[in-house]
């Protein structure tokens, strides 16, 4: 088994979790999906801290983010696979 | 892993049993502070449980304050209970409730006699409490006293990814031992709020469920005024990857595992439906939400945190758990269980599941947690709106 980078929790997730101290822009990563146990890669266009997200796909304004399967608030600025997504890309749909 | 069948703990009057063996000097309001903080420091194995209310308040609040002091007096890790209030009439509804949990209790009230014969004679009386209760022993007792409470803190996306999963495998593990179980967090489910209205085992819990979730909901929409985008998530939950609310409630709601919720507390209200999983209403400030946990009985409680969350309470005993490497090896001081290993892979669930069950009991039959250790013993008493 390779090292893992990034973890997705669900098959149906755009995003995956850094979970290395960091990835750096152009790293290839591996990504492991723990709802299926199956791994896939992925190149990184950002700098990406611990903790923080990754777009698994392009993401355009208004689409929604979906993290352990579920809605979890809409992107409000276009997002490119392997980029950066955090808050200054996603808004909650709540409050 | 097999799991224990018995843990040991102290066996109380009411049929209940600690898993510590406070003597506690309860203010009943803030002006009556001085005084219990005196006779704890004149009277050693006692501590005081200073907080800033208790005045003028009435209504749902007034009750809640009260609900919160007899829940705290009442808890099984408590052997006795000396309570000060500033008038008598307030600080006997206290002593009586207290009371009927068979363990020693009595009341005192400064009014008429002062600060310095008050401390004198409850010194005395604290005197006695303490050395009594320092001949009670630990006894075996089932894994069904364990009345364990969780909440997570200075979350991050490792909370949502291992700590919380890992609590969730404990209570799938506990959960037919009948053990009690308590999550809470209102306000941190927005986003997840159906799913986990779903979790109520019958009709009436998932309507009660559905009821507090929009109450809360309604009063937050009310009182804002920004997307709370600095409070929730809060700085610290931003800095560790979560970025929305929603983000935030799933991860949250990983802490129960499989488990259905069979009924709906009050802040502070005491299970009566047996054993299982419940909700309480609770802020989603730690302190808060431990205070009130704490008050309707639960004896061992179960902290994950992302960035590091430092919360303690002065009876019930708080375990930290992280799966973030980093805060594992900068906050080591304060982390009792380090699940980390799930995120590299080393570990699974399951293992991590069983950790937390060795550390659980460990801390259970007396070990101290890092929080105990450093001396965190947060009281913080839940305010619904203005004095009069």
């Amino acid at each position: 088994m390779s090292n893992t980078d990034i973890i997705i929790h669900d098959e149906k997730d755009n995003v995956g979790v850094v979970v290395i101290e960091k990835i750096t822009p152009e790293q290839d990563c591996n990504c492991w999906i723990m709802e299926n146990d199956k791994s896939v890669s992925i190149q990184s266009k950002d700098e990406i801290p611990l903790g923080h997200k990754i777009a698994m796909a392009d993401l355009n304004e208004g689409d929604t983010i979906l993290k352990y399967g579920h809605d979890i608030g809409k992107v409000v600025k276009n997002i490119k696979k392997g980029e950066h997504v955090h808050v200054h890309n996603v808004k909650t749909k709540k409050w | 892993m097999e799991i224990p069948k018995s843990f040991l703990g102290y066996k109380r009057e009411n049929g209940r049993a600690g898993t510590r063996n406070h003597v506690i000097i309860l203010p009943v309001d803030d002006i009556s502070n001085a005084c219990a903080e005196a006779v704890a420091n004149n009277i050693k194995g006692t501590i005081a449980l200073p907080h800033s209310y208790g005045r003028l308040q009435f209504g749902a609040d007034l009750e809640l304050h009260f609900r919160t002091m007899i829940g705290t007096g009442k808890n099984p890790n408590v052997a006795a209970v000396i309570v000060i209030g500033i008038e008598p009439k307030w600080t006997k509804r206290i002593v009586d409730a207290i009371a009927t949990t068979g363990k020693p209790v009595e009341g005192f009230s400064i009014e008429g006699v002062g600060d310095i014969d008050t401390i004198a004679k409850v010194s005395k009386k604290a005197q006695e409490f303490s050395m009594w209760a320092s001949e009670k022993q630990r006894e075996e007792c089932p894994m069904s006293d364990l009345w364990i409470s969780v909440k997570c803190g200075e979350s991050d996306t490792t909370s949502g990814l291992a700590s919380n999963p890992t609590v969730g495998n404990l209570m799938d593990k506990l959960e037919p031992l009948g053990v009690h179980l308590c999550f809470g967090e209102t306000s941190e489910l927005t986003g997840a709020e159906t799913v986990c209205e779903k979790r109520g085992k019958t009709p009436e819990a998932q309507a009660k469920f559905k009821k507090t979730w929009n109450d809360y909901n309604d009063f937050i929409l009310k009182e804002a005024t920004d997307d709370l985008s600095e409070s929730q998530p809060t700085a610290g939950n931003i800095a560790g990857g979560l970025t929305t609310i929603e983000e935030k409630a799933f991860g949250n709601f990983q802490k129960i595992g499989g488990c259905q919720f069979i009924d709906v507390l009050e802040p502070a209200e005491e299970p009566t439906k047996g054993a299982g999983l419940y909700f309480m209403d609770t802020s989603s400030a730690a302190a808060e939400c431990v205070t009130l946990q704490a008050a309707g009985g639960f004896n061992i409680h179960l902290f994950p945190t992302g960035q590091g969350n430092i919360i303690g309470n002065p009876i019930e005993p708080v375990i930290k758990l992280t799966a973030n490497p980093l805060t594992a090896k900068t906050m080591s001081e304060h982390i009792d269980v380090d699940v980390s290993k799930i995120l590299s892979r080393e570990m699974n669930l399951s293992q991590a599941g069983d950790e937390l069950i060795k550390s659980t009991l460990r801390v259970a039959n007396g070990r101290l947690t890092c929080a105990e250790a450093l001396g965190h013993k947060e009281f913080v008493m839940t305010k619904l709106y203005r004095s009069a």
